[in-house]
């Protein structure tokens, strides 16, 4: 025991021999010694203001530590020291200045103890550091605490830097400061200016800094003392404004069914409530009149009737009022919001342009298949969403084998385009080639075969979706604004829509295929007697149309679930696309695509919470559009349209 | 004699193709006119227009002592007007009964509710036997029209537009595919049926429009060339030289 | 011979149509006999949830009957006539359920103190019913739902005006053929996808249900309710069948007939070929919403995916199998596939074991009914309605391979019957 005790002296003597009290930043705590150790909010102002401004290195490390609890003074002393607590109540000190001090018992040292409110203080003179610190990231860090938390205490800290080396940084700075002169600035001038400065800005964060400015209040004066009261029935409710009374006290709240029905039951006497039969209480006027004699009885306060409400009505004034600013900061925000909310309406306009389009793209890419086979060569193929389907499992196994999605991507398209090439030559052949001219047995057949490729798919691959993922370069968004941003993936398959048109204008007008299959489709036998194939040209279109189904199989999967219905969730859209264009014309397609397409998103802008009511009100537009164009926007005209 | 059909300066193009030219042809009452053209002189397309399958861009189509616009109505209406149409390649039902296809044709109520209610009375049998008859097909009554013979089917369609009792018929290549004999009993149908009523027939053969020994409009490339009898119009030096070029 | 093709149009229905006699005692034998060897009343031989599955078989057989006089008659390919059975089966549901649930409110509200006012009940029927989809309100389309004639005049009127609508609108501007199957398919699509809203006043996708229980008929036990809705399922399809025969004979038939082949030619006889087909449209709308009104009661709940288009492929499915244009066909093709999918799917079918692989019927099944049902449309388009031929000996014209009649829609060679 003695020698343990010596030897905590002996480190005492050794400690305090290396405290150096002449530190600079040691004689500026001690300068505020009595005030850092009264530790008081109200006081300790001046003591951090210091600090933060002594320009010393080691200013920083003080007030973080301190701010963690972690600085202690002596208690004869008077030194302030670092300290954490060791083992068997000792501290491991280390001096302010830096340098390390030993271990000492706890006893001999206070920890200063700093309340919520003194860290507050702490913390915004330390973002001061943090902002002028060596390192960017740091920089950056300490911008992203304000963003996230801004206190009034940082505008002054923002102010204070004025040589932000990094361009970026800086105007983020410089932005910051004017959202928080809206926010914390005393100064009204001041905030108007910033305000004003944010004129037609789009950021989030400026609406976010200038909405709770332009928050109303609905309150009341005495009847005759309001400028300009509110008109009861048209600018506020009734039930509002009485509500607004009762809940400040100078009403009486109406007595609703619920309280009436309590009251009767409380009342029951026997089988009577004030002389009437219980059983006869089955409507709302039987109630009410019972209830009327219950208060009259003083069984019960009495109804407010709709003349009370009238009358007490008649005694007050409402209005509305700023709450959250003074009133010209509020107006001119108001100003300024209004003008912000017409920019962001033309850019969510834009947005959904944009939306609009790449949903197009997404319907132009299920029904170009099918313009092909249906379009050209008359052919109803109800499987068409299965070889969607099959392409985007195609893609799905690819990825199974090649886990670099850029190369299964790569590798997947031209798979896919084989797979259901194949198949639908197979089905050509098979089924179809019968069929020709039966428009409805093939629809039918068709049908057959959607159905058990459905099935199928099911049967092999389960019923829960498969995920198709995108190569990396096509993850996150082309962002423009706040408001309009599109992901990388919608503009690939705007950009593969406008290929696949590329693709089908020059196979059809530029190869001999598409002028054999053109000749096939306006003559079949003049085309065989010219020493053409009809069969094999079919077979070969449709061959053609089923493989980029399958092509945009692989679009769609990347951009939404891969389940053995994706297919039929488009089929019927594609076929309004394709009908709603115009058969047999692709430009058709293309309009028809983007018809469907800005409809759809149109409607649902109108109508934000329901995807569902969007795609109903959608058909059932395209059914009344038939109406007035029964051939589709690009109609064919003359005999060949009723061939 | 008054005009039972008045077509006045109508025109009608397809896709920039004027199948029609400002064409004006009048027809009266009990008239046999035969039409001819080359390929593509706008002739069914005239029918088209006539009937109401093909809406022209301009022109007046008026009818009857009425003075209806034909443009106004419907296929069904024009036809229960009294106007008959018989197509170019014979279309009768070919999963019904001879009797069927009559039935369908012979004057009566259109209406749905009183097809639904129709009973056939004596008279309509009688009627229908009579046509059956009339081109020759009495003993086939009960037979599908579908197995019937090319010229069977074309008479029995014949048959259907009698039984319809128009005023005006329009018949398309009425003897094509019949042999000489066939011919010759189609000529006294529709010569018998031009004493009632107007006949407008459409054909190539020179030889069968001969024998119906009527006025001939000649059209071409959709506005009347030339009008008169078949010698006046095949004199007409501008007939010979789109029949036979130069 | 010419006397008797003319005279052919005047005798009585029934002589007309021996089918309908023969149809007409099997379908009484079959009622009697299930009634017979049924658990309620019978021998029990026959569970109550088979009866039932007769029972919904029925009502199935009584909406192709429709199909068959749109399709198979007409030449309307519709996909939409099961939109029409289920929106029968929600007006009929919408009376069960609350008839029923005011049974329950009221019994629970008699506990009470007071005597329930009528808002009180109204409330708590609404609460009851829509507390699944967040709402207490009773929407406008249950203004009626308290009043059992409405409901069941709705059965009929709802479907028939959708038609009405929906059919002007696509006849007057000639959509036919498959653009017609189209739009008729996005017009179920539509309002399947409105009904599975939860803000559609009709339960979202949760659906009706309970349907089974008759409101006021709590003692009587399901096994007696199954055998009342089988006689009215049967008596149902009696009379549709009837309906129907009338409807295709004589010359309405023969009009009808003729517009599928050839709808031009029609027109050029002076018809208004539109006006017949909406006609027969919302007729056969109105028969198939008695059908569903039949129907869901013994299937006991209605959702939205019972709308979904899939439902009326299946349905031109079991049409096509069991021989279009004829109406014995559509009710033997529809019975045969829907009892045989219920058996398949139901389990009970033995599965297959190929040694490297099992087949199981319940996972096979649609492919074995996809795959049939291609082979049927390619190689026996008279469907089981063929195998009657071949015992009458019937033979099909010879047309070498041509149709009967320009349309898409028109009869080909192979199915037209002699």
């Amino acid at each position: 025991m003695i020698y343990r005790f010596l030897a905590i002296l002996l480190l005492w003597a050794g400690v305090a021999s290396a405290q150096d009290m002449e530190a600079p930043i040691q004689q500026v705590l001690q300068e505020h010694g009595e005030i850092i150790q009264k530790s008081s909010r109200r006081t300790i102002g001046p003591a951090i203001d210091t600090l933060a401004a002594s320009g010393l290195d080691d200013a920083q490390a003080v007030l973080e530590r301190w701010q963690a609890r972690e600085m202690w003074f002596n208690k004869e002393t008077g030194a302030f020291v670092f300290g954490e607590e060791g083992e068997n109540r000792t501290l491991i000190l280390s001096d302010v200045a830096g340098g390390d001090l030993g271990t000492a018992p706890k006893g001999d040292y206070k920890q200063l103890k700093p309340n919520s409110g003194i860290r507050g203080l702490i913390g915004a003179a330390l973002v001061q550091f943090q902002l002028t610190a060596p390192d960017a990231a740091t920089r950056a860090a300490a911008l992203d605490a304000i963003e996230r938390n801004p206190e009034a205490s940082h505008l002054a800290a923002l102010r204070a830097v004025t040589d932000e080396p990094d361009a970026e940084l800086a105007t983020r700075s410089a932005r910051l400061e004017r959202l928080l002169t809206i926010e914390f600035d005393e100064d009204d001038a001041a905030r108007i200016a910033a305000i004003e400065g944010f004129e037609g800005d789009l950021g989030v964060d400026v609406r976010a800094a200038l909405n709770p400015l332009v928050q109303t209040e609905l309150s009341f004066v005495a009847a005759g003392e309001a400028d300009a009261p509110l008109q009861i029935g048209g600018d506020i409710t009734r039930d509002d404004a009485y509500a607004l009374l009762v809940s400040a006290g100078e009403a009486e709240a109406v007595v609703t069914s619920g309280e009436i029905k309590e009251a009767l039951i409380a009342n029951i006497d026997g089988a009577e409530v004030q002389g009437i039969r219980v059983a006869a209480l089955d409507t709302d006027d039987a109630r009410a009149s019972t209830y009327a004699l219950l208060s009259e009885a003083g069984l019960a306060r009495p109804q407010v009737t709709e003349a009370d409400i009238n009358a007490t009505l008649a005694g007050f004034d409402f209005f509305r009022s700023y709450t959250n600013a003074p009133l010209d900061v509020a107006l001119a925000a108001q100003a300024v919001l209004s003008g912000i909310e017409t920019k962001v309406a033309v850019n969510q306009t834009f947005d959904l342009g944009l939306d609009a389009l790449s949903l197009a793209s997404i319907y132009f890419l299920a029904a170009i298949g099918l313009a092909i086979t249906f379009g050209v060569m008359g052919v109803i193929n109800m499987a068409h969403g299965e070889f969607i389907m099959m392409g985007a499992y195609t893609g799905y196994v690819v990825q199974l084998f090649i886990t670099d999605y850029t190369v299964s991507i790569l590798v997947a398209i031209p798979l896919a385009f084989a797979v259901t090439f194949s198949a639908g030559v197979a089905m050509e052949r098979l089924v179809i080639r019968w069929l020709y001219h039966r428009p409805l047995e093939t629809l039918l057949a068709t049908f057959g075969i959607s159905i058990a490729l459905q099935q199928l798919a099911k049967n092999i691959f389960g019923t829960q979706a498969r995920p198709l993922t995108a190569p990396g370069w096509l993850d996150g968004s082309l962002v423009i604004n706040d408001i309009v941003s599109i992901s990388y993936i919608r503009i690939a398959i705007f950009v593969l829509a406008l290929l696949f048109l590329a693709l089908f204008l020059f196979v059809m007008n530029r190869t001999r295929l598409g002028l054999e299959v053109r000749a096939v489709t306006q003559n079949p036998r003049m085309a065989a007697s010219m020493g053409i194939n009809p069969d094999r040209i079919n077979m070969l279109t449709f061959g053609f149309g089923s493989g980029i189904a399958g092509i945009a199989g692989v679009a769609i999967g990347l951009y939404a679930k891969v389940t053995s219905e994706m297919g039929a969730d488009y089929i019927v859209q594609s076929f309004m696309t394709v009908v709603v264009g115009g058969v047999g014309n692709i430009w058709g397609t293309l309009l028809g695509a983007g018809l469907v397409g800005s409809m759809q998103k149109g409607i649902e802008w109108l109508n934000p919470s329901n995807t569902l009511a969007a795609q109903t009100y959608m058909i059932l537009f395209i059914i009344l559009f038939i109406q007035f164009r029964p051939r589709g926007i690009i109609a064919l005209k003359g005999r060949a349209a009723e061939a | 004699m008054s005009m039972l059909l008045e077509v006045d300066g109508v025109s009608v193009s397809f896709d920039g193709f004027k199948a029609i030219n400002n064409l004006t042809f009048q027809i009266g009452e009990a008239e046999m006119r035969a039409v001819i053209g080359p390929n593509g002189a706008g002739k069914t397309t005239f029918m088209d227009i006539v009937t109401g399958k093909t809406r022209p861009d301009e022109g007046k189509v008026i009818w009857g002592e009425k003075s209806q616009n034909l443009l106004a109505m419907t296929e069904a209406q024009i036809a229960q007007a009294g106007i008959g149409r018989k197509f170019q390649r014979p279309t009768v039902f070919e999963n019904q009964t001879v009797a069927e296809n009559l039935m369908l044709a012979l004057k009566n109520a259109r209406g749905p509710f009183s097809v639904l209610r129709f009973k056939a009375a004596a008279q309509d049998r009688e009627k229908v036997a009579e046509l059956a008859d009339q081109i020759g097909l009495l003993g086939a009554l009960a037979r599908k029209s579908g197995e019937l013979s090319h010229g069977q089917k074309q008479w029995l369609e014949i048959g259907m537009l009698l039984a319809q009792d128009p005023q005006l018929l329009l018949v398309d290549e009425p003897a094509a595919g019949m042999t000489p004999d066939e011919r010759e009993h189609t000529t006294e149908i529709l010569v018998e049926a031009a004493k009632t009523r107007a006949v407008v027939v459409v054909e190539h053969d020179m030889e069968f429009v001969r024998r119906l020994n009527c006025r001939v409009t000649v059209l071409h490339e959709g506005s009347v060339l030339a009008e008169g009898s078949l010698d006046h119009v095949t004199s007409d030096e501008r007939v010979i030289e789109v029949y036979l070029g130069r | 011979m010419a006397d008797m093709a003319l005279h052919g149009v005047r005798r009585p229905l029934i002589v007309r149509h021996p089918s309908l006699l023969i149809f007409l005692t099997c379908l009484a034998l079959f009622t009697v006999a299930v009634t017979l060897l049924a658990e309620g009343v019978g021998m029990g031989v026959i569970s109550t949830s088979f009866v039932k599955t007769l029972g919904k078989t029925l009502c199935l057989c009584l909406v192709a009957l429709a199909m068959d006089l749109v399709w198979g008659y007409t030449g309307i390919l519709s996909l939409g006539h099961m939109a029409f059975f289920g929106i029968g089966g929600y007006a009929i549901g919408m009376w069960l359920m609350y008839a029923r649930t005011e049974i329950i409110v009221r019994d629970s509200l008699a506990q009470a103190p007071l005597p329930p006012t009528v808002t009180e009940i109204s409330d708590g029927i609404a609460n009851q019913i829509f507390g699944v989809v967040g709402a207490s309100e009773f929407p406008a389309i249950w203004a009626l739902a308290h009043s059992f004639p409405a409901q069941l005049a709705f059965v009929v009127l709802v479907p028939g005006l959708l038609a009405l609508i929906f059919g002007w609108l696509a006849f007057r501007s000639r959509v036919t053929g498959v653009y017609l199957s189209i739009l008729t398919q996005a017009m179920t699509l539509a309002l399947s996808l409105y009904l599975f809203q939860n803000d559609s006043g009709l339960r979202g996708n949760n659906g009706l249900s309970g349907l089974q229980n008759l409101p006021g008929f709590d003692d009587v036990p399901q096994s007696s309710v199954s055998i009342a809705f089988f006689w009215a399922s049967a008596l149902a399809l009696a009379l549709g069948y009837l309906l129907c025969s009338f409807i295709v004979s004589g010359k309405f038939g023969s009009v009808l007939r003729a517009i599928r082949d050839d709808e031009a030619r029609v027109r050029f006889l002076g018809y208004s070929v539109e006006a017949y087909k909406l006609i027969v449209f919302v007729i056969t709308a109105m028969i198939a919403g008695v059908a569903g009104a039949l129907y869901y009661p013994q299937a006991g709940i209605i959702n939205p995916a019972e709308i979904a288009p899939i439902a009326s492929i299946y349905l031109a499915v079991w049409v096509a199998i069991g021989g279009r244009g004829r109406l014995y066909g559509a009710v033997i093709g529809t019975a045969f596939v829907s009892l045989l999918s219920s058996w398949f799917t139901g389990g009970q079918a033995p599965d297959i074991n190929l040694g490297f692989a099992v087949i199981q019927w319940v996972d096979w099944w649609t492919i074995l009914l996809g795959l049939s049902f291609v082979a049927v449309t390619l190689f026996a388009p008279k469907g089981i309605g063929g195998l009657i031929d071949l015992i009458e000996e019937r033979r099909s014209p010879d047309r070498h391979g041509a149709d009967l009649g320009p349309d898409a829609g028109a009869l080909r060679e192979k199915e037209a019957s002699k």
